[in-house]
C-alpha cells in the first residue's frame, strides 16, 4: 500500500503534495471545502476553493468578501505536485468529493454525501480511488431511509390536516439544504409557504443556481397575521422560540435522518418528525464505499467506530478520524453570529 | 392490532393531553371488548411476565436481519430501546398487512412464547414480524418486552374511558384500583352502568400530596392542619370487607400474602372498613430503616425469622369507607375522628403553635427516621390523585456532597444516545472512590452541555460505560445513608440525584469519603 497524498494536522486534513487543507476546523493559507455547512467551511483562511454552486452560498456564510476560486466538477488543476478534481456529492447544493492525485494513485475525500438524487443538488457520482475519506453521520444498520416520496407524502398529509383543522405547520429543517430540499418537494398547492430569514436567503442563492422552488415569502413580511394553513419552514434551533409564537394555533415537526430514532424526536418536544436526511444511510454507505474500489478507508463525522470495525471485518482496511466537531450531530451548527444575521435580516430575532 | 398500533402513534404523535384522550376514547369506542381491555392494561403501564427474556429477542432480531451481536449492541446503545432497536434493524419481509385482532395478538402469539423453547420462540417470532408493517412491528415488539411507555398517565387513561362510555370518571378510577386484570368481562365489569360495585378486594386510589413549594407561614392558620409525620414506608390500604383482609400498596401491588402479621391484627376490624396509612418495619416502639422494609416487601411467604426480626405495622391516618359506607366525601377531621375511635396504631398528630414550632419538627424528622412533615387541611376530602393546595409533603432537606464525574452511560427513552446517566466519586486521600450513581436533576440544556464534555473527555471504554476525565463537579443529594459491604466505597445512599452543577467549583474542591461517612453519625 502506497502512503496516503493526505495526512491529519492540528488543523485538520492536509495535502503536503499541494500545501493545501481539505474542509479545516482553523483558519489556513489555502482551503478546499466540501461543502458551505459550517462544520466543513471555517471563516478566515486566506483563500478558498469549491465548486462553482458552493462559492455563493460560502460568500453567504463567511462574509462577500472571502477570495473563492471556483471550479466546475470535473475540471481538474494543479496544485503544487498533485491535481484536484471536484466531483458532486449529491449532499446539498454544490457539494463535492475532493480528488486528489498524483501520478496515477488518488484519494477522495467525500466530505458529506448521500446517494439518492433530488432536485436541489447534484446527484453523487461515484468516483474510483485508491483511498477514500468517507463521513459516517448515520453509520449504522437501523439507519435504512424510507423513499423520499413516501416521507413527502407523509409531510402533505400533516400539512394538509393542519390546515383542514385551521392550524399553522412549523417545519423545521436546517436552513442551508435541508430547507431547500422540503420546500422543493412539498405540494406546494396545499397553501403558503413562509420562511424564516435565514431559509429565505438561501432560498434566493439557490434559484439563481438554476433550482426551481416554489413561491415563498419571507414570515416577517406576509402581511397577514392569520398563518393557519401555512406551512413555514424554519431552522431547529427556532424550535421554542419566541419567533415561532407568533404563529398561533400550530403544529411543528422536525425533518431529519435522526427522527428514525424515537427518543430523538421526543427529547425534542416536537408533534411530528419526518425521517429524511442529506446524508447516506447504512447501505448507501456501504455501496458507496464498494463503488470506489478503494483499497484503504478513513471514516470521520459520526458514528466512526462501527463502520470502520464493520469495514475491516469485510476485509477492507479502515481507520478512524478523530474530528475537531463531536459526532452525531447531523445538522451542522447554525452560522455564528456574524454570518447571515449581519446581512440585515432579523437581527433581533435570534433565539 | 393495527388499529391498537395506530392508536399508540397517534398518542405518540401529540404532544397535547386532549389529542391523546380523544385518540383513546375514540379506540374504545370501537374496539371488541377484549382489544379494549389489553389497551387500557398496556397503557396504564401494566406488563405480563417477560415471554421472550430480552437477551433472547435481541439475539434473534440480530440474526434476522444479518447483523454481528457487537453491532446490534452499537445499535442498541443509540436507540436506548431494544423493541425499537429491533423493529428498526429486521428487515422488511412482507407487506401484506394483518387483520388479527390485538386480543388474539396477546392470547395465541404473546402468552404461548413464555412455555416454548428457543427453537418454537424464533419460529413463532419470526411469523409474527413477517405479518406487520414496521411500526406495527415497533408496536409488537414493545408489547413483547413489556416497557410499555408513550406518555399517558393513569388520569389520561381515566379520562378516556369516562368518555367513551360516559361512566363518571371517579367510578373508572375507584373500579380500576388494586390488580385489574384484562379480559373482555373485565371491560365489561368497568363500564357497566348500575354503580353498586361488589369485588369485595377492591381498594380505592389513592390521594396524593404534593410536594411543599410555599412557604409555610403562607398556608395561614395552623389550626385550620392535621400535622404528622411523613413516614418512611410505603403507602398502604388495608381493607376488611365480609370477613377477609386485602392490604394494597399504591403501586397497586396486592401485599396480602406478604404481611400475615398486619392480617392478623385488623381481622379485628368491622366488615366495610378501609384505611390508609403507611406501612413501615417496626420493632421496640421504632421505625426501622427502609431498606429493612425492603427484604419484607420482596419476600412473598416471610419465614418466622424475618417476621421475628422485621416486624411490620401500619400507622394509619386516614378512613375511606366506615360500616361499609364511603366516607372519603366527609372532612378530614370527620374522617380522623372515626379511625381514631378504632383500637390500633396511629400515625400520631403533632400539635405545633405556630408555624416556627412546625418548623422545628420538621427539621427534627430525621431522628425518628421520617421524611419530613405532611400537612393536611382539615376541612379536605379525600380526593383522587394530586389535588394542589390540600395535602402537602414538606420534606426535610436533604443531604448533600460535592462529587466527581467519573463514569458516564449513555441514557433511554427521550434521552437515548445522550450521556445522562452519571456516577460520581468523592475523594480518599488521592483516588476518587464512586458513591453514587444518579441520572436526574439537570436541564435539558445542562445534560446536553455534560454530554458534549463527556466526549470530549472520554478516556477509556468498558462496554457501554466510559470512563471520564474527573473535572465536573456536582452537588449530589439524597434522603437517607447506610452503610454497605456490597459497594466499594462502604456505604450506599438513598434517592441520589444532582442538586447542582458546581460550575464554580474544580475536582479537587469536591468532599472527601470521610465528610459523606460523617453524615452516618449524624443518621444514627
Amino acid at each position: 500500500m502506497r502512503s496516503p497524498l493526505l495526512e491529519m494536522r492540528d488543523d485538520g486534513l492536509y495535502c503536503p503534495g499541494g500545501d493545501f487543507y481539505i474542509d479545516p476546523w482553523n483558519p489556513v493559507e489555502r482551503a478546499v471545502i466540501t461543502h458551505a455547512h459550517a462544520d466543513h467551511a471555517v471563516a478566515g483562511s486566506r483563500d478558498y476553493l469549491c465548486s462553482g454552486t458552493c462559492a455563493p452560498l460560502l460568500q453567504a456564510r463567511l462574509g462577500g468578501d472571502i477570495a473563492v476560486q471556483p471550479l466546475g466538477y470535473g475540471v481538474s488543476i494543479s496544485i503544487g505536485s498533485v491535481s484536484v478534481t471536484l466531483h458532486p456529492a449529491g449532499h446539498i447544493l454544490g457539494s463535492a468529493q475532493v480528488e486528489v492525485a498524483s501520478g496515477g494513485y488518488s484519494w477522495v475525500v467525500s466530505g458529506d454525501y448521500k446517494l439518492t438524487p433530488d432536485s436541489t443538488n447534484e446527484t453523487f457520482e461515484p468516483v474510483r480511488c485508491h483511498g477514500f475519506v468517507t463521513e459516517a453521520t448515520f453509520a449504522l444498520p437501523i439507519f435504512r431511509w424510507p423513499a423520499p416520496a413516501e416521507t413527502f407524502a407523509e409531510i402533505n398529509a400533516w400539512w394538509q390536516r393542519n390546515r383542514d383543522d385551521k392550524r399553522a405547520s412549523v417545519l423545521y429543517g436546517y436552513s442551508l439544504g435541508k430547507a431547500q430540499r422540503l420546500i422543493a418537494g412539498v405540494d406546494a398547492s396545499i397553501g403558503p409557504i413562509y420562511t424564516h430569514g435565514s431559509v429565505q436567503i438561501l432560498n434566493d442563492i439557490y434559484r439563481r443556481s438554476g433550482i426551481a422552488l416554489p413561491p415563498t415569502t419571507y414570515a416577517m413580511e406576509a402581511g397577514t397575521k392569520d398563518f393557519s394553513g401555512a406551512l413555514i419552514v424554519a431552522p431547529p434551533g427556532m424550535n421554542g422560540s419566541a419567533w415561532v409564537r407568533r404563529f398561533g394555533n400550530f403544529s411543528n415537526a422536525m425533518a431529519s435522518g435522526w427522527m428514525l430514532v424515537r427518543g430523538h424526536r421526543r427529547r425534542r418536544a416536537i408533534d411530528r418528525g419526518f425521517v429524511l436526511s442529506d446524508h447516506a444511510d447504512w447501505p448507501e454507505l456501504l455501496s458507496a464505499i464498494q463503488q470506489t474500489g478503494a483499497e484503504q478507508v478513513w471514516v470521520t463525522h459520526g458514528l466512526i467506530e462501527p463502520l470502520a470495525r464493520w469495514l475491516n471485518e469485510a476485509g477492507i482496511a479502515a481507520t478512524g478520524l478523530k474530528t475537531h466537531f463531536s459526532d452525531e450531530d447531523e445538522n451542522p451548527r447554525e452560522p455564528e453570529p456574524g454570518g447571515l444575521e449581519t446581512h440585515g435580516l432579523e437581527p433581533t430575532e435570534a433565539p | 392490532m393495527k388499529k391498537f398500533a395506530e392508536l399508540y402513534f397517534a398518542i405518540d404523535g401529540s404532544n397535547k393531553t386532549n389529542d391523546k384522550v380523544a385518540a383513546l376514547a375514540e379506540y374504545l369506542r370501537n374496539a371488541p371488548a377484549a382489544d379494549a381491555a389489553w389497551a387500557i392494561f398496556f397503557l396504564r403501564g401494566s406488563k405480563l411476565r417477560a415471554p421472550v427474556p430480552s437477551r433472547v429477542l435481541a439475539e434473534l432480531a440480530a440474526e434476522s436481519s444479518g447483523v454481528p451481536p457487537w453491532l446490534f449492541d452499537e445499535c442498541y446503545e443509540l436507540v436506548g430501546d431494544l423493541a425499537e432497536t429491533a423493529a428498526l434493524l429486521i428487515a422488511e419481509t412482507l407487506d401484506h398487512a394483518t387483520e388479527e385482532s390485538l386480543d388474539a395478538f396477546i392470547t395465541k402469539r404473546l402468552v404461548p412464547l413464555r412455555s416454548m423453547d428457543k427453537i418454537e420462540q424464533r419460529a413463532f417470532l419470526y411469523e409474527s414480524w413477517r405479518l406487520l408493517s414496521a411500526k406495527e412491528r415497533f408496536v409488537w415488539n414493545k408489547l413483547i418486552t413489556g416497557s410499555f411507555r408513550v406518555g399517558v398517565s393513569e388520569g389520561l387513561v381515566v379520562k378516556a374511558i369516562a368518555a367513551a362510555t360516559g361512566i363518571d370518571s371517579n367510578v373508572v378510577a375507584h373500579r380500576l384500583a388494586g390488580a385489574w386484570q384484562p379480559s373482555a368481562e373485565a371491560w365489561e365489569a368497568l363500564t357497566r352502568r348500575d354503580v353498586t360495585d361488589a369485588n369485595p378486594g377492591q381498594p380505592y386510589p389513592f390521594c396524593l400530596a404534593h410536594p411543599l413549594d410555599v412557604e409555610p407561614a403562607s398556608l395561614g392558620d395552623i389550626n385550620a392542619w392535621i400535622i404528622e409525620y411523613k413516614w418512611d414506608g410505603i403507602r398502604a390500604q388495608v381493607i376488611k370487607r365480609l370477613g377477609d383482609v386485602y392490604i394494597w400498596s399504591r403501586g397497586g401491588e396486592r401485599l396480602t400474602e406478604r404481611f400475615p402479621e398486619i392480617v392478623a391484627q385488623y381481622s379485628a376490624l368491622p366488615d366495610g372498613t378501609v384505611i390508609d396509612g403507611e406501612l413501615l418495619a417496626w420493632k421496640n416502639g421504632a421505625v426501622l430503616p427502609f431498606a429493612d422494609l425492603q427484604h419484607r416487601i420482596t419476600r412473598k411467604n416471610p419465614g418466622k425469622k424475618l417476621l421475628e426480626t422485621t416486624p411490620a405495622r401500619v400507622l394509619a391516618f386516614d378512613l375511606l369507607e366506615w360500616n361499609a359506607q364511603d366516607v372519603r366525601p366527609l372532612t378530614l377531621d370527620q374522617r380522623r375522628e372515626l379511625l381514631q375511635a378504632l383500637p390500633f396504631d396511629f400515625s400520631p398528630l403533632l400539635q405545633p403553635e405556630n408555624w416556627k414550632a412546625a418548623a422545628e419538627l420538621q427539621k427534627g424528622a430525621r431522628e425518628l427516621l421520617a421524611e419530613g412533615l405532611m400537612l393536611k387541611r382539615k376541612d379536605s376530602r379525600y380526593g383522587v390523585g394530586r389535588e394542589r393546595g390540600v395535602w402537602w409533603k414538606w420534606k426535610v432537606q436533604p443531604y448533600s456532597v460535592d462529587a466527581v464525574l467519573v463514569y458516564a452511560q449513555r441514557g433511554h427513552g427521550r434521552r437515548a444516545s445522550l450521556f445522562t446517566d452519571y456516577t460520581f466519586a468523592v475523594w480518599d486521600n488521592e483516588a476518587l472512590v464512586p458513591f453514587a450513581k444518579a441520572y436526574s436533576g439537570l436541564t435539558d440544556s445542562e445534560i446536553r452541555e455534560v454530554d458534549s464534555f463527556i466526549r470530549r473527555n472520554t478516556l477509556e471504554k468498558f462496554g457501554p460505560v466510559c470512563t471520564v476525565k474527573p473535572e465536573l463537579v456536582f452537588e449530589i443529594a439524597f434522603e437517607g445513608i447506610q452503610r454497605s459491604s456490597r459497594h466499594k466505597s462502604g456505604i450506599a445512599v438513598r434517592f441520589p440525584r444532582m442538586a447542582r452543577w458546581r460550575t464554580d467549583k474544580k475536582a479537587a474542591d469536591a468532599d472527601t469519603i470521610d465528610t459523606v461517612k460523617a453524615l452516618l453519625k449524624e443518621q444514627s
